[in-house]
């Protein structure tokens, strides 16, 4: 069968959405070059009309994007690091998300902002390792971050296709992965859709981005000790409750791992309304970074903040016994 | 600049009666800026305003019953009562909004001009309306740069009101607002933005070139807010203006000025229509249903999430 790229799916969806849709364009830092990848080529087929290199100013293109979407285009935007998303906050959470109710649904704002390269790069130290999700989800911005190449090109479609603005999330530790899987297999994948990973009867594990592969080892490698049941939320915002639900529900038994900062984290949500609405036979464990991590350069401190197998496989032990 | 004059003392009043909740940033002093340039302006245009938007609104077509009802929260107004006075906005007309944060409107103006280009209709253009304040905002100059850079058909029209809140322009902006703006590569000239003739003059020449593909223009519109920055200044008991300054600056009253340019008999018409109008607004407004408040968060998205309540 032949091989996707984690990288190349994306480029994939953006290559098909604008193929599909004359309104799709693609705004960034060097984007006519693809230097991050994503948008490699993409230039040579659509133009640089279309796939257009932003001077650096990212308040004002994300803006920019903004008002280009109010008009009736569908922009994605690239961030070369996701810690760019604090310069655009206000652009983001305070102006293209609060357009649609503010303006009693006279208009929406369809742009998708993707950000490659999220998480701990191995040394890029305090300003590039972050992993920001979590503040996306928090107020209210549709976010996904996909774990698989194919999960990469069907949560990218749908990002481009929705109508509010959405975020994608591309963890530094998959955009090296591959997945077997014939093109003519790529689909669509719904926002709010989860995907039970692994099925399993004594625990359920919940698993983001880059930690979804490590929680299916982690599960493998358990396998005579618990049956385990790993799910990838897919999108953290909106979330999956239901999935989620029925399966924490027929577990009693939770383990969250993410790559949030641990207070108003995504695993904190999750496992709240676990306790609240599932019925947990056992408190549930969370893995994610320390409170207000900021990753350190060196390489074993980076590792140390971040959640982890061996953390994982404790956790899973805590809530068996 | 009569409907935007009276519409506003109206506001005024039901602001410090508690009608209007929230208070409002008053534009009275500055009508010549919104007036003189949105003569010019098409519904296919776009403006983006500031926190101080009602003039520009009312100016670029808005219906001032859906207006007023708009403060009044009702489910009648402009945006269905989630925006108030500091979100009022019409996309259909090409109002993308008032806008609560200091400049955030520019580059939102740079994309619809952009926008616009991309989909073929390069004689429409994109009117940014902001302060002097706004100058020092950051954004606001990487839009001028990105309008420049793309030679985009923006007009950026700058209200210089000599006061960003209390702060007087000449303690908050290094150098002049033109030059500033030249050096981006704007084609930038001031105006005396108390005289209507003026600023549509002014305001004419810089749409038409920017309609013919040369490129984005800033205007700078020398006026002055005859009210406080905000409807609660008067309660805080803020005083940085001395009243001399304020008397002179009324002396030069916008609407005076025009007055005595037209033949009194359609002056007078003027009024009256204007009386009308802004009557029929407070009926509308009024007598407008309020929303259920199970309905708060209505049009959140525009596509479908479920929102789980928070209590
Ligand atoms: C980015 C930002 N900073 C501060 C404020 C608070 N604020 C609201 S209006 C204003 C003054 C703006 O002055 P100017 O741009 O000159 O416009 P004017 O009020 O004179 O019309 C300030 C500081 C804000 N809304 N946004």
């Amino acid at each position: 069968m032949p091989s996707l790229s984690y990288v190349a799916a994306v480029n994939r969806a953006l290559r098909d959405e604008m193929a599909r849709d004359e309104r799709v364009c693609v705004l960034g830092e060097d984007v006519s070059q693809g230097i991050t990848g994503l948008t490699k080529g993409l230039a040579d087929v659509y133009g640089t009309g279309r796939v257009v290199d932003m001077p650096l100013s990212e308040q004002a293109f994300t803006s920019l994007a903004t008002g280009a979407a109010i008009a009736g285009q569908r922009p994605v935007v690239e961030f070369q690091i996701p810690s760019l998303l604090y310069l655009v906050f206000e652009q983001i959470a305070n102006q293209a998300h609060k357009f649609s109710l503010m303006t009693g649904g006279q208009a929406s704002v369809p742009v998708t902002y993707l950000f490659p390269g999220s998480g701990s790069r191995s040394g890029m130290a305090g300003q590039h390792s972050d992993h920001p999700y979590s503040l996306l989800a928090h107020v209210g911005i549709k976010t996904a971050v996909p774990a698989t190449p194919s999960d990469a090109y069907g949560l990218l479609l749908s990002a481009i296709r929705e109508p509010d603005p959405v975020a994608v999330f591309a963890p530094t530790l998959l955009m090296g992965a591959s997945e077997e899987i014939d093109d003519g297999d790529l689909e669509a994948v719904p926002l709010g859709s989860a995907r039970v990973c692994r099925e399993g009867t004594d625990v359920t594990v919940v698993a983001v981005g880059h930690l979804v592969p490590i929680a299916l080892q982690v599960a493998a490698a358990l396998a005579g000790e618990a049956s385990i049941e790993v799910i990838d939320p897919r999108t953290v915002y909106p979330v999956d409750w239901e999935t989620l639900g029925k399966s924490i529900t027929r577990t009693g038994r939770l383990v969250v791992i993410d790559d949030s900062n641990r207070m108003c984290g995504f695993g904190s949500e999750i496992a709240a309304t676990a306790v609240e609405e599932f019925g947990l036979t056992v408190p549930p464990v969370r893995l994610s970074r320390p409170d207000g991590a900021v990753i350190p350069y060196a390489l074993n401190l980076d590792h140390a903040l971040l959640p982890d197998a061996g953390g994982l496989v404790g956790a899973i032990r805590a809530v068996l016994r | 600049m009569r409907l935007i004059r009276e519409f506003e003392e109206h506001c005024l009043e039901k602001a410090l009666t508690g009608t209007i909740v929230g208070g409002i940033h008053p534009y009275i002093g500055q009508e010549a800026v919104a007036v003189g340039v949105s003569a010019h302006l098409r519904t296919d245009d776009v403006i983006t305003s500031t926190h101080r938007g009602h003039g520009h609104v009312l100016a670029k077509g808005a219906d001032p019953k859906r207006a007023l009802a708009e403060l009044y929260g009702a489910s009648t107004g402009l945006n269905r009562g989630r925006g108030g006075s500091m979100h009022a906005a019409d996309v259909g007309l090409g109002i993308y909004g008032a806008n609560g944060i200091v400049g955030a409107g520019a580059p939102i103006a740079v994309g619809a001009a952009w926008a616009a280009r991309r989909a073929g209709h390069d004689d429409r253009v994109a009117v940014a309306f902001f302060g002097d304040g706004a100058l020092s905002q950051g954004v606001v100059l990487e839009a001028f740069n990105m309008a420049a850079l793309w030679s985009l058909p923006v007009l950026f029209v700058c209200e210089n009101n000599g006061y960003a809140t209390s702060l007087p322009v000449d303690r908050g902006l290094a150098g002049d607002p033109v030059r500033r703006a030249a050096g981006f590569g704007l084609t930038a000239a001031a105006v005396d933005g108390m005289d209507v003739e003026a600023v549509a003059e002014a305001a004419g020449r810089a749409v038409a070139a920017c309609r013919a593909g040369a490129g984005p223009h800033f205007l700078e519109c020398a006026t002055y807010r005859f009210h406080g920055h905000h409807t609660v200044e008067h309660l805080m008991g803020t005083k940085y203006r001395d009243d001399d300054e304020v008397a002179g600056a009324r002396a030069r009253d916008p609407l005076t000025r025009q007055r005595a340019r037209l033949a009194p008999e359609a002056a007078d018409a003027v009024d009256a229509e204007i009386a009308a109008l802004i009557a029929e607004a407070e009926a509308f407004a009024s007598s407008s249903p309020g929303s259920d408040p199970r309905d708060a968060l209505d049009y959140l998205y525009a596509g479908t999430v479920p929102a789980r309540p928070g209590a």
